[in-house]
């Protein structure tokens, strides 16, 4: 067979594959449940196809999608961010009372929110990376702990000061509210020129350019550049890539701190498009859906814009299988789960088999048997 | 330092003396020195929940589920798995838990616990072991996987049940009580035993008082679930290091290869230490339901499988170190109960910077200039704290404990030694 066919086949054998296994198990468990597995599907692909469910399925896949790239970073030099989750979350918090506290011309303000949660992402996430450098502690630990000190710890302990009090905000249990000019517009008008007319409350997230500029990036800097070739050489075999020539203490923490500052974003469609404050219902698991996410798409753009296009669907179907009653909502986080397990799972099979053809195809082409 | 010309008869200094010492003089004599550390602190402040029985009492209580969590995180990365799934895991047991407590009562409860918590095991073990999945990832997977599988579950199942609803699980009851006779005043086949310990707290000796409060806090009404668990951190502690099985299991998780070419099926000792992890953690989670909050809630294990995690890191792989660290993490936890004014806990702040000083002294010592300096920064920092506050917020006993594991992490005070071919994927084979 021709090679490259015969690659390409391979590489998309394990997620078709996946998609089979988890399609199959999430039938299983609808019919022993009692729902008709047919009906779900049909209700949500029914619903799925609506523009204002579109519209929601980006919206959910955007923040995704970045938390997705942030994750796709570090693993691509063996690194685990598990912190993903804390660095988002106190990123937002903070870039929720920058903005507040601030008025500026429009885009500025805009700009300085952004930067503010990009700085405090990098920031919490590089301390990860120093601990790791200086001082051997393992990040997945570090992550781990400075995830709880971040939400449990630090935001507990300013979010009582920073509450907007104000008489006319006594119901949001949040922070002052961000104004007018640090808002981002949302994007309903670009997507118009090609669709019909969006319905009345569903807005097309600004933010989905940050993911977009962060996607090519990404692929520029890790699949085009000297530094994503040392990131990728130094995750690959890390005494390999020290004896060419690049130093893998600082490796980590650049990887961190890029991770870091990619993950201070993913809170930035609640903040500039949605709530533009930080409150009590704050949008939480992000981090641990990225590293979800980064792994289905196979730690690349490409891939981690895929599957988050599928969990933003999944998630956006929740609701109408809730109102349609054909199908408990939490059926979509099976599925979201069976998928990303069988994915992995499907992965490892393909990646065994593909190395064992090719030393057979290597034996078979030298003659000499393996 | 030791110099060589006046050491001829070997002046033993007091370290030297303590490093001799068999571990079952070790232990209580740290456990004293601790609580005089606690009551002298005590005394300058305006507390007593420092030292009482009711604290440890509660310290204990809430210790379990750490424990247990933080056992069978031991049993998988003893094998050489890395189990960062225990989260997910311990989120079955409370569901099955919650479940089999329904319908045949607390002891079904506990079955059940163990029985989910097996089964997300096996998840694991099957992705990591057979597939080869990196540790990591599958674990990752399976705490996506149990907060929305057990949602789903109570959609169709507790929603129907009186009590229950599509977050929570009807009431369930707890295993029992005991408390120890003589010590602390049991019965002891229907007889009124005296109740030693109490009688010396009532007395208000310093420190003898202290000791004795502590110590009864964790015999008065002891939960059967608890001694469960206890006696599972013995029999776990005698398996891994004195039996054949924790030999060959041990084997896996340091050098698997070698362990293959003497003929250990590393495969099913893996698989064992795996799902004995599972069972374990999902015990946990049964703990949390029949004992803490006597039903299932939705995400009512509020990241108590890190925390054990956590716990087994701190308690270097080993097993007392993990009870160590199940108890010094809920020690807190312990206090804030009762501590409605913040005044204990914020005594407890001294205790911290006691021990930063302690640390900044070990590092002068041992010629670690940086350490020292790191110690130095955070003592005086919360020394300030202290003085600058009347009573300690909230959220510090919930945050303690990863501080705690951050900061022993960061000085490596203990020499912690990680299974060597933990987290490795081993393939059968494969060499």
């Amino acid at each position: 067979m021709n090679p490259l066919l015969r690659r390409i086949l391979l590489a998309s054998a394990a997620p078709a594959l996946a998609f089979f296994f988890a399609l199959v198990i999430s039938s299983i468990v609808l019919e022993l449940s009692g729902s008709n597995a047919i009906d779900t599907y049909r209700t949500m692909l029914d619903n799925g196809s609506e523009l204002e469910t579109m519209v929601a399925t980006i919206n959910r896949a955007t923040p995704l999608f970045i938390a997705g790239i942030a994750a796709a970073i570090g693993f691509r030099m063996n690194l685990f961010n598990i912190g993903i989750e804390g660095q988002y979350v106190l990123a937002a918090f903070v870039a929720a009372i920058v903005g507040a506290e601030i008025n500026l011309w429009g885009p500025l303000h805009v700009a300085v929110i952004t930067l503010t949660a990009m700085l405090v992402g990098a920031a919490y996430a590089g301390i990860a990376g120093v601990l790791k450098v200086y001082r051997g502690v393992n990040e997945v630990v570090a992550t781990i702990m400075l995830n709880f000190i971040a939400i449990g710890g630090i935001i507990a302990a300013i979010f009582p000061r920073v509450l907007d009090t104000s008489p006319n905000n006594a119901s949001n249990q949040g922070t002052t509210p961000i104004a007018e000019s640090g808002h981002m517009p949302n994007l309903n008008g670009f997507f118009e020129l090609f669709t019909r007319e969006i319905g009345e409350g569903a807005e097309v997230t600004g933010v989905l350019i940050f993911a977009v500029v962060i996607g090519i990036a990404f692929y520029v800097l890790v699949a085009r550049t000297r530094f994503g070739f040392d990131l990728r050489a130094s995750g690959m075999n890390p005494l390999a890539a020290r004896a060419g020539g690049v130093p893998p203490g600082k490796m980590v923490i650049y990887a961190m701190l890029l991770s870091g500052a990619v993950a201070g974003l993913i809170g930035m469609p609640e903040i500039l498009s949605d709530n533009h404050s930080y409150d009590q219902g704050f949008i939480r698991g992000l981090g641990f859906g990225g590293l979800g996410i980064a792994l289905l798409g196979r730690n690349g753009a490409v891939g981690v814009a895929f599957a988050s296009l599928l969990f933003g669907f999944l998630d956006s179907s929740s609701a109408v299988l809730q109102v349609s009653g054909s199908a408990s909502a939490s059926i979509v986080v099976i599925m979201q789960a069976t998928f990303l397990l069988a994915a992995v799972v499907a992965y490892e099979v393909a990646n065994r088999y593909r190395q064992r053809d090719e030393i057979q195809r290597a034996a078979a082409t030298t003659g000499v048997t393996a | 330092m030791l110099d060589p010309t006046t050491s001829a008869p070997p002046s033993r200094s007091l370290a030297d003396r303590y490093a001799a010492m068999p571990a079952y003089y070790r232990w209580p004599l740290i456990a004293a020195l601790g609580i005089l550390v606690l009551t002298i602190v005590q005394g300058r402040s305006d507390t007593e929940l420092l030292t009482s029985g009711n604290t440890t009492q509660t310290m204990l209580k809430w210790s379990i589920p750490l424990l247990l969590a933080g056992l069978g995180g031991l049993f998988s990365e003893r094998a050489g798995v890395v189990n960062i799934g225990l989260e997910g895991i311990m989120i079955f047991g409370t569901w099955m838990g919650a479940y089999g407590a329904f319908h045949w009562g607390p002891w079904g409860g506990l079955l059940f616990g163990a029985i989910g918590g097996a089964i997300g095991g096996l998840l694991h073990a099957v992705a990591t072991i057979q597939f080869g999945v990196d540790h990591i990832v599958s674990g990752v997977a399976i705490n996506i996987l149990g907060p929305g599988l057990t949602r789903y579950l109570s959609e169709r199942i507790f929603v129907n049940y009186e009590g229950g609803s599509q977050t929570q699980s009807p009431r369930t009851d707890g295993l029992g009580e005991w408390t120890v006779p003589v010590l602390a005043g049991g019965d002891l086949f229907g007889w009124k035993s005296p109740d030693v310990l109490g009688w010396f707290v009532k007395k208000d000796w310093f420190w003898v008082s202290d000791i004795a409060g502590m110590a009864r806090g964790l015999m008065f009404r002891i939960g059967y679930f608890t001694l469960i668990a206890l006696a599972l951190a013995v029999i776990g502690s005698w398996v891994l290091w004195k039996t054949r099985l924790g030999l060959r299991l041990r084997s896996a998780g340091e050098n698997p290869w070698a362990g293959e070419s003497l003929g250990v099926n590393i495969y099913k000792y893996k698989y064992i230490g795996v799902i004995l992890s599972g069972i374990l953690a999902g015990m946990a989670g049964a703990f949390i339901v029949l004992e803490l909050t006597g039903q299932y809630r939705g995400g009512q294990t509020q990241g108590r499988g890190f925390i054990a995690l956590a716990a087994l890191i701190f308690g270097n792989y080993r097993v007392a170190g993990i009870v160590t660290g199940a108890f010094l993490f809920s020690y807190p936890l312990g206090i804030r109960f009762a501590d409605f004014g913040g005044e204990a806990t914020r005594a407890l702040l001294l205790v911290i910077v006691l021990a930063l000083a302690g640390v900044m002294v070990w590092a002068i010592r041992n010629d670690k200039k940086v350490d020292a300096a790191i110690a130095g920064v955070l003592g005086v920092a919360t020394f300030i704290w202290y003085f600058t506050t009347d009573a300690a917020p909230d959220w510090l006993p919930n945050t303690m404990p990863y501080a705690l594991v951050l900061l022993v992490l960061i000085f490596n005070v203990q020499k912690l030694r990680v299974p060597e071919a933990d987290g490795v994927i081993f393939r059968r084979g494969d060499h």
